[in-house]
């Protein structure tokens, strides 16, 4: 796609999303419209270290967690304005990754899996067992509302407008990185790193750099998440969690930013409507995620292109 | 000196399981290069179908034992021929992704059949816990050290002493050049599964009787024997067991002395270190894909 068919799409997405914003009105749909909107970040931001810089995380809800702790801690126990926990709350998480991805970004395939992973459940057990910090197992209750100067994000569609308006802005900027000179050393790094590093690729810093990235993104979800709910509990962001941003990625498409779009979407939706399966949710889930990567391993944006072009390779024929 | 004594015969206990579960993630990683994120739930099945057989059906200890090894064998097979062989283009993150639906649709199934209760059963035999210089040691403790030699010496007659077992080994070096002299190596994919999941069944049996079996068991336990198994050297037999002994010490040792809160952070503090310092195990087999 060019740079015109770009604006095009950011012009019609904007739309979209002012039209929903401006008709809906049930509560119910806000909500689960504003929790599309968080998981489009959070997919976002790992599509970023995993779709394109080709480095697996089974522990990216730890930084979703960070951000939302930091803030939680911040402006309730120390009663910070939540605009200026902002910066810290994304900056630690960060911070974090920094540190953290430097030993474990050497690893590679299943072993920088199980390093993220180890990491996840880690920063898991903190949240569950530092109880005088993080209130422990039974949660953080009492965040305040987003004020920004006289505005307060407190009704539902205020915070549907906040939570879309970053997603837009994040997209933008993910595509600007991808398609910069940046990006395509990224996407170098996916196709072969010791290639990439030949032809003058700094890998090592590039991973690095887009890991942080990654992190301040999943931070910035958390801590829209934690003012979205005034709630949080270590529950949300275990191992599962992390699973389940995978799983976006991967279910819509790897390397493709409306994929994410796509994955995260579905991925809300999706538990609201097996709910019509009560007892069998868990099975169809679990059977819906292995035929979709049975068959479709690309994901759904890059199967379904697949699956028609093989079929117009066969008409020709 | 006795609390310490006692500590370590929990670690010790626990440590046997961690060896068992480890074993099975070891041996599958070792001819198929595949990690499978539901060999927890294999663990939960065993248990649990080790429970309806032995309490709520009355079979003889040793019966139920073999059948639900063999049961949750035969799922496992269902689920390489369903759900891996199909697979087209076999990178890491589709086979992980696969492999976590199978955990979240066999937790599923789990509850299902077995419900949200938690099960237990009876220790294998009725003794009172043995004294060891003032510590308590139960008699299933001793069951479970017993059962992980005795599968820790069949594993090693198999692959030393058998032709599959030499196959097998074969197809873990090379599974191209294995192919080529004739070792049906589908066949042996087939097989490690069924072990794999096997061994699985055998970790679940044996702690179903000193813990609650409930469907959501597996995955906590899965990830703690995947850690052993990183902590020995994945793909090496010995490594798993030290693993998992290993593991099960620190972790008694951590309870013990430090607070009860950080027992489950132990493992993956040790995964790691281990990855950090050592990513191929304390005694794996050689190079590693690292970069």
């Amino acid at each position: 796609m060019d740079d015109r068919s770009h604006k095009i799409a950011y012009a019609v997405f904007a739309l979209v999303v002012i039209l929903l914003g401006w008709r809906v009105d049930n509560q119910y749909y806000l909500q689960l419209m504003i929790f599309i909107g968080l998981n489009t970040l959070l997919a976002l931001s790992l599509n970023m270290l995993m779709g394109y810089a080709g480095q697996i995380s089974l522990g990216h809800a730890a930084f979703y967690g960070i951000g939302a702790y930091v803030t939680a801690v911040l402006t309730t126990t120390y009663q910070v304005a939540p605009i200026l926990a902002l910066p810290a709350a994304v900056g630690s998480a960060m911070l974090i990754a920094w540190f953290v991805g430097i030993p474990t970004l050497r690893l590679s395939g299943y072993y920088l899996g199980m390093g993220t992973l180890g990491f996840g459940m880690i920063v898991h057990i903190v949240f569950r067992e530092w109880s005088s910090v993080t209130g422990g197992a039974s949660g953080f209750v009492g965040i305040p509302p987003l004020e920004i100067g006289p505005v307060v994000f407190a009704s539902g569609k205020n915070y549907f407008f906040l939570v879309w308006a970053v997603v837009l802005l994040c997209l933008i900027m993910c595509r600007r990185i991808i398609d910069s000179r940046v990006g395509r050393a990224l996407r170098s790094i996916h196709d072969g790193e010791k290639a990439a590093a030949a032809v003058g690729v700094d890998t090592k810093k590039l991973k690095l750099q887009v890991f942080v990235l990654s992190a301040g993104m999943a931070a910035l979800a958390g801590f829209l998440y934690a003012h979205l709910v005034y709630f949080i509990s270590p529950g949300t962001f275990s191992f599962v969690a992390s699973i389940r941003i995978v799983t976006m990625v991967v279910i819509g498409g790897m390397a493709s930013i409306w994929g994410a779009l796509l994955g995260a979407s579905l991925l809300t939706l999706l538990p609201e409507w097996l709910h019509a399966f009560s007892e069998f949710e868990m099975v169809v889930y679990g059977l819906i995620l292995m035929s979709v990567m049975i068959f479709l391993p690309r994901g759904l944006t890059r199967g379904v292109l697949d699956v028609y072009e093989r079929y117009r390779k066969n008409h020709d024929r | 000196m006795q609390e310490i004594l006692q500590y370590l015969f929990s670690g010790l206990t626990n440590g046997a399981i961690y060896a068992v579960i480890a074993l099975g993630f070891s041996m599958l990683y070792s001819s198929t290069e595949l990690i499978n994120f539901a060999h927890g739930e294999f663990v939960m099945l065993g248990a649990l179908c080790m429970v309806t057989l032995a309490v709520n059906l009355g079979f003889p200890l040793i019966p139920a034992f073999f059948l639900s090894i063999c049961a949750v064998a035969a799922a496992g097979l269902l689920f390489e021929r369903l759900a891996i062989r199909p697979v087209r283009h076999p990178q890491p993150i589709v086979l992980i992704i696969i492999t976590v639906g199978a955990s979240i649709f066999l937790r599923g199934i789990g509850m299902l059949i077995w419900g949200k209760d938690a099960h237990s059963m009876p220790p294998f035999s009725q003794h009172p816990p043995l004294d060891v210089a003032g510590a308590r040691l139960l008699i299933q403790s001793v069951w479970i050290l017993v059962i992980l030699a005795a599968l820790t010496a069949a594993l090693q007659m198999f692959y030393r002493r058998t032709l599959t077992g030499k196959a097998m080994t074969a197809c873990a070096i090379s599974k191209k050049a294995a192919w080529i002299v004739g070792i049906p190596t589908k066949w042996m994919v087939l097989l490690a599964f069924g072990l794999s999941t096997g061994m699985g069944a055998v970790a679940g049996a044996i702690i179903a009787p000193i813990t609650m079996s409930s469907y959501d068991m597996g995955t906590m336990l899965g990830l703690k024997g995947f850690c052993a198994a990183m902590l020995g050297g994945l793909g090496s037999l010995w490594g798993a067991i030290l693993g998992g002994f290993l593991l099960g010490i620190l972790e008694a040792l951590g309870v013990g002395f430090i607070t009860s809160g950080l027992k489950d952070a132990t493992a993956f503090v040790l995964l790691l270190l281990v990855l950090y310092v050592r990513p191929q195990g304390i005694i794996g087999p050689g190079e590693v894909k690292r970069f």
